[in-house]
């Protein structure tokens, strides 16, 4: 290899080191710390925890069930309200959502684990296959659900529970989303998604049907005619531009994407990893990608991030992660330029940012270089709107680039819901999009007992 | 430096904490590590009458009401008087009477409840040079069927029959071991005192059946599938303990009876408590046996430091100085009031003073004001009960608030002040 070429190799590590740098990176609860940390939750009136979380879990009931050995009733109180509990115990930001509501912060600064604890119930029930849901009498509705990702699968239980008869469409070739694809393996360890989804499915009443791309091998406008109601939560398709030339080099990588290969690679030695990476970018997938850079033996993985630590869209917690894990955070710097050698990216040219006196961002003029052998875009996805297009005209309005719903999630589309990271307003957390399939799925129900009324 | 030395019915002890008969008091072993770690004294665990010795079950013989996290509050056990040969113990007690003189050696027995019993038993003691004897009316297990223990207790003339033997036939100080299995203590105190006792001790355990197991339906501890009652002892007994303790210490027919203060005692804390409300001594088993006799360690150091800052040079200083202040309800004062008041700089607001009394008192506490979650009592509703400051997580966030005399109560529209009991007060129809 010519000294000039990028560093790209696989098998950096021993063997034996990627299972253990690909291993649940927060272990399970014992039965006993469960016991001792469920007893330190005061199970507070109106708990804060239970507004604080997108999903409205009654977080004090589910607690005082594990403290009182009721671990089924501890799940169901759980799954009620998000059936995907058990990756949202361990994907959650919970220092920003439950946690961060916590009393306890007050007067110790340790919050109660709730996700911790939340994953203890709810792997009890997946661990044992005990099922606490059933489908609902058939109702002779059928309901199309775009995309097989945390808000179309929590479209389908709801209704499928309802008696609505479910099929859900998915590009890829496999259930789950981001959960399957998006998220950085270590945290969804044991093939967690994959087992909430066969919980999830094993509901009944649910077809499933992958491969099946919107605007491809399906259409709104035929599944609007073939369906009773249809609900799209097809994530995001595209991502943002850096804004700079030479985006499209060898080296430089959309870090969604290069997740999913890394998710979907059964032995990670065999995955070529640069030696000097630079993430740009300030949110969870930026976490995720230098993180794990750094665990397939990486050598200099640094994230850089145009504005300051808290504004980075990756929690506190998620920062002291990556750190403790060898990658190193610069703020306040932009990409201006990329380095590129024999056609392949060499590095990273930044600018200095600043703030303006109305908080504008500015560059100062100022600038600094990294070499790189891999560059990784994480700076947020967009919407690919052409599927919802017909014939060049829009089929559903748009809000900020996404799809425009209200607090039921429906669209301006007459029996069309829309929920997930496609629809606007939201958190781009996967609770968030559990509990946007949650609501279209009551709101779907009541227009479709609506319409049976009237015959 | 306090001195903390301590003498209960002529028996001495450089502190007051003995360790109650019971299984950490068996044999010399455990004794001499027990006085290795500074225990005061020790009541000898219960010896019986010579002859084949007692049997125990080879199963489980303790059982535990546990916080979820583990800690013990509750404790029981079936087990019996020793099970090791009168003369082994014997040679035993003396040894260590000998190895350590300055600590207080008592040993407690259990014989049938015959004269002839008795006699022969106490000769045999008073030979090993121990400093007293402790009479075991209390134990409510396994012997109380054979007519012991509580069996005995539980029968005043026994009591004071027993205890006429014992100084009858014996020069050496006689405690007799109260049983809480009945109705009011204080009879069984009295007899003990007509019989001759140089002081009681109590409380013995409480009968009790600990648990259920809910996977084979029968009672825990359980024995090769059967259950039976055993005695209850250990942090939740305490409450008990103490007011048997007060009643018998504020009894004008008890006056002169000195009290060694047993039941559910962890701390220094427990163990003054305790002599404020009496005891002259304290004996501890269960804090002992979930933590090791090095637990002692702490009582002496926390009584000491204490007893410096009150200013207490003797335990004489504050024994007994609650009594005069336990008093029947019909003498406390109906026109004292008092409201809850919540700091709100201490609030963590996880409003469980709102939801209890909102559910289950006086509907007294605010949940929002302007909108927002925040928890404030409302004085014209309050009662001033205390269950908010019983279910404050936060120590000192919820306090009671005296109301002056002279202002008005907003919730009676009464002025406050001045002394008024139910003897006194006009709604009392046998006044």
């Amino acid at each position: 290899m010519a000294a000039t070429e990028p560093d790209l190799k696989a098998a950096r590590l021993p063997a034996e080191a990627y299972a253990r740098n690909f291993a649940d990176s927060h272990p399970a609860l014992s039965h006993n710390q469960a016991l001792v940390e469920a007893e330190r939750c005061l199970y507070c009136y109106d708990a804060p925890c239970i507004t604080a979380c997108p999903t409205g879990i009654p977080i004090p009931d589910f607690i005082r069930k594990i403290a009182n050995g009721n671990l089924k009733g501890s799940a169901h109180d759980i799954l009620e309200q998000n059936i995907m509990g058990a990756v949202c115990a361990r994907v959650c930001p919970t220092e920003v959502l439950c946690e961060g509501a916590c009393v306890r912060n007050t007067p110790e600064d340790k919050a109660v684990a709730i996700g911790a604890l939340q994953r203890h119930a709810t792997d009890a029930v997946l661990d044992h296959g005990i099922q606490l849901f059933a489908a609902g009498a058939p109702t002779g509705k059928r309901v199309a659900v775009v995309g097989g990702g945390p808000a179309g699968l929590s479209c389908a239980h709801g209704l499928a529970r309802c008696g609505h008869a479910v099929t859900v469409f998915e590009a890829r070739a496999k259930l789950g989303g981001l959960n399957e694809y998006g998220i950085a393996a270590y945290k969804v360890a044991g093939q967690i998604p994959q087992r909430e989804v066969d919980y999830l499915l094993a509901v009944g009443n649910i077809a499933v049907h992958v491969g099946q791309r919107l605007g491809h091998e399906i259409t709104l406008p035929q599944l609007r005619r073939d369906f009773d109601a249809v609900f799209i939560g097809a994530g995001l398709g595209a991502v943002n531009s850096l804004g700079v030339a030479d985006e499209t080099v060898r080296g430089v990588h959309d870090a969604v994407a290069w997740i999913e290969t890394l998710r979907q690679t059964g032995d990670l030695s065999t995955l070529p990893v640069g030696r000097r990476i630079v993430v740009i970018g300030g949110g969870m997938t930026a976490i995720d990608i230098a993180t794990q850079t750094r665990r397939l033996g990486a050598e200099d993985v640094t994230i850089v991030y145009r504005r300051g630590p808290d504004n980075m869209g990756a929690s506190a917690k998620e920062q002291r992660w990556a750190q403790i894990n060898g990658v190193r955070i610069r703020h306040w710097a932009r990409p201006s330029r990329l380095l590129t050698q024999d056609g392949s990216v060499s590095g990273v040219e930044f600018e200095y940012t600043t703030l303006d006196t109305v908080g504008k961002l500015l560059g100062t003029g100022e600038r600094y270089s990294l070499a790189a052998d891999m560059v990784f875009k994480a700076i947020g996805q967009l919407l690919v709107p052409d599927p919802l297009n017909d014939g060049g005209s829009a089929l559903l309005d748009l809000d900020a680039g996404r799809i425009r719903v209200d607090d039921q999630r429906r669209t301006s589309l007459a029996g069309v819901w829309a929920g997930g990271d496609c629809a606007a307003g939201g958190l781009d957390l996967t609770v968030a999009a559990v509990e946007d399939g949650k609501r279209a799925a009551v709101s779907i129900d009541r227009f479709l007992t609506a319409a049976k009324a009237h015959g | 430096m306090a001195d903390l030395t301590a003498t209960l019915a002529g028996i001495r002890s450089p502190n007051p904490f003995w360790l109650a008969s019971a299984p950490p008091a068996d044999k010399a072993y455990n004794i001499n590590r027990a006085f290795e770690a500074g225990w005061g004294g020790v009541v000898w665990k219960t010896l019986g009458e010579d002859g084949p010795p007692v049997v125990n079950v080879s199963g489980p013989r303790y059982g535990a009401i546990h916080t979820t996290s583990r800690q013990v509050i509750g404790f029981n056990n079936i087990e019996l008087i020793t099970d090791r040969p009168l003369q082994v113990n014997l040679g035993e007690i003396r040894q260590i009477k000998r190895d350590w003189p300055d600590r207080a050696l008592v040993v407690s027995l259990m014989v049938p409840c015959e004269e002839n019993a008795w006699k022969a038993i106490l000769p045999l003691v008073e030979d090993t040079g121990a400093d007293g004897i402790e009479l075991n009316f209390g134990c409510p297990h396994g012997m109380s069927e054979r007519g012991m223990g509580a069996a005995v207790g539980q029968v005043p003339e026994y009591v004071e029959m027993v205890t006429r033997w014992c100084k009858q036939y014996s020069r050496l100080p006689v405690i007799v071991k109260l049983t809480p299995n009945v109705t009011n203590i204080l009879v069984p105190a009295r007899a003990a005192k007509a019989g001759g006792a140089d002081a009681v001790s109590l409380i013995n355990t409480i009968s009790a059946v600990m648990s259920v197991d809910l996977d084979t339906l029968a009672p825990s501890p359980s024995v090769d599938g059967l259950g039976a009652h055993g005695g209850y002892c250990g942090t939740a007994v305490k409450p008990i303990a103490l007011r048997m303790v007060g009643e018998i210490a504020r009894d004008p027919e008890c006056a002169g009876l000195p009290i060694s203060g047993i039941g559910g005692i962890n701390t220094w804390r427990d163990a003054a408590e305790f002599m404020a409300l009496g005891a002259t001594n304290v004996q501890v088993c269960t804090a002992a046996m979930t933590h090791g006799f090095r637990i002692v360690g702490d009582m002496i150091d926390g009584l000491r430091n204490w007893m410096d800052e009150k200013g207490h040079a003797t335990l004489a200083d504050f024994t007994a100085k609650a009594v005069p202040k336990f008093v029947n309800w019909e003498h406390l004062n109906l026109d004292y009031v008092v409201k809850a008041q919540i700091d709100q700089d201490l609030c963590i607001g996880c409003g469980r003073c709102h939801i209890a009394c909102e559910d289950t008192s006086h509907q007294a506490i605010t949940r929002e004001k302007d909108g927002k979650r925040h928890f404030e009592v409302i004085d014209a509703e309050c009662v001033g009960c205390n269950l908010c400051v019983v279910v404050c997580p936060v120590d000192h966030c919820i306090t009671l608030r005296e109301l002056p005399a002279g202002s008005v109560d907003p919730r009676t529209g009464r002025v406050v002040g001045g002394y008024r009991n139910w003897t006194q007060h006009p709604n009392n129809p046998s006044r």
